[in-house]
């Protein structure tokens, strides 16, 4: 193990960084954040030193162990395999099965179509449209899903992978202002994790970079 | 989710690829799909990752369907090209033979059905060396030839090979 605690480079509002900064809460990883600001400056994520450090110019990267690793899911099962506790996979094949469906929904299905660089080219007149056409999408099949795999959380009723990929991008939904009323499943587990210590130090509200009109 | 693939298994069905690829790989882990290393198995899904999340999704067909017919060649283009520029530079510090040191992994399962979708969109491959040589090599082996798309149960009789 190197010396020197964890970087995460982060943009308060990604989805996918509050999903490594919850896992890092969980499994009480101390870490330092690096904000990448993804608007500004043309997005900061664009920057030579960025790219070296994450090729696909993108948040969440974390710098752990003497490497850095890009892309949220792949973040956390390192985290999963290393730092063991507590568990954010279950122990039976067939139910991490389901978590990580769920992740691979939200992290495959919909926010990679409805992320910055999508809407940029989808153009501002249709970007709330087409945000809302791709959640709703998405969110339909989630729900469907979680009927069958859900308990207290996602998938039974411990904290899993799943969980941490639903309630950034239930944010998403609330932010491109989507109904959630079709999904009253999805609306009580978010809720229901929302009230958690780790949901709530990530929250994009609460970190370094936050906007001071946005601090909770 | 309506999409494919699902596989039916041991009384359960799963969506989503790499789900159902960790789900082999957890109950039938020979031979291995995924490194020993935990630093080497986060760069096999790092690399996955960024072709099923970072590539696929934004040019698939429902995808396609929505940015009209006109724009779709164009899109595809510049989304693969974005990601295959991410791809390369990954690829130059962790391949070996394969996409990560020299054993067949779950990267190089996606690596190859995305160059096959690169192809189809006619994306100019010459910036991606490393990219184009390692989908070569994982071309020659059986596993990628019997599961080809020109040797399938649907595929068209003018596509067979």
């Amino acid at each position: 193990m190197q010396a020197g605690k964890p970087i995460l480079y982060s943009y308060f509002r990604s989805s996918c960084s509050w999903r490594v900064r919850i896992a890092l809460a969980l499994k009480s990883i101390d870490y330092e954040t690096v904000p990448i600001n993804l608007i500004k400056d043309g997005g900061q994520q664009f920057s030579e030193e960025f790219q070296a450090l994450n090729p696909m110019q993108q948040v969440p990267a974390l710098k752990i162990d003497g490497i850095t690793i890009g892309q949220s899911l792949a973040i956390i099962e390192y985290l999963e395999e290393t730092r063991p506790t507590p568990r954010l996979l279950p122990q039976d094949p067939k139910r991490r099965a389901q978590v990580r469906v769920i992740s691979d929904v939200i992290a495959s299905g919909i926010q990679p179509l409805q992320n910055l660089s999508v809407l940029k080219q989808v153009g501002q007149e249709n970007q709330l449209t087409w945000a809302q056409k791709v959640i709703h999408s998405g969110f339909n099949a989630l729900e469907q899903i979680l009927r069958s795999t859900a308990g207290k959380y996602c998938v039974g009723d411990e904290v899993s992978m799943a969980d941490l990929c639903l309630v950034p991008q239930v944010a998403n939904a609330e932010r491109f202002k989507v109904d959630l009323t079709p999904y009253p499943t999805i609306s009580r587990i978010n809720k229901t994790l929302l009230a958690l210590e780790a949901f709530q130090v990530s929250h994009p509200c609460r970190q370094p970079d936050t906007p001071p009109e946005l601090r909770a | 989710m309506q999409q494919v693939p699902a596989l039916k298994i041991d009384g359960i069905t799963i969506g989503q690829s790499l789900a159902i690829i960790e789900y082999l790989e957890e109950t039938r882990p020979t031979p291995r799909l995924l490194p020993q290393d935990p630093k080497r198995r986060a760069q096999v899904r790092v690399i996955s990752d960024v072709i099923a999340s970072g590539i696929q999704p934004l040019q698939n067909l429902s995808v396609l369907k929505q940015v009209g017919q006109e724009n779709q060649l164009t899109w595809a283009q510049k989304v693969i090209h974005s990601g295959f520029n991410a791809l390369e530079q990954i690829l130059r510090s962790t391949a070996g033979k394969y996409c990560v040191g020299d054993e067949v992994s779950m990267a190089d399962l996606c690596l190859v059905p995305q160059v096959a979708n690169a192809e189809r969109f006619k994306v100019d491959l010459t910036p991606y060396p490393t990219i184009s040589r390692i989908n070569k090599t994982l071309l020659a082996l059986e596993a990628f030839q019997v599961s080809h798309p020109c040797r399938q149960p649907d595929t068209p009789p003018e596509l067979r090979a």
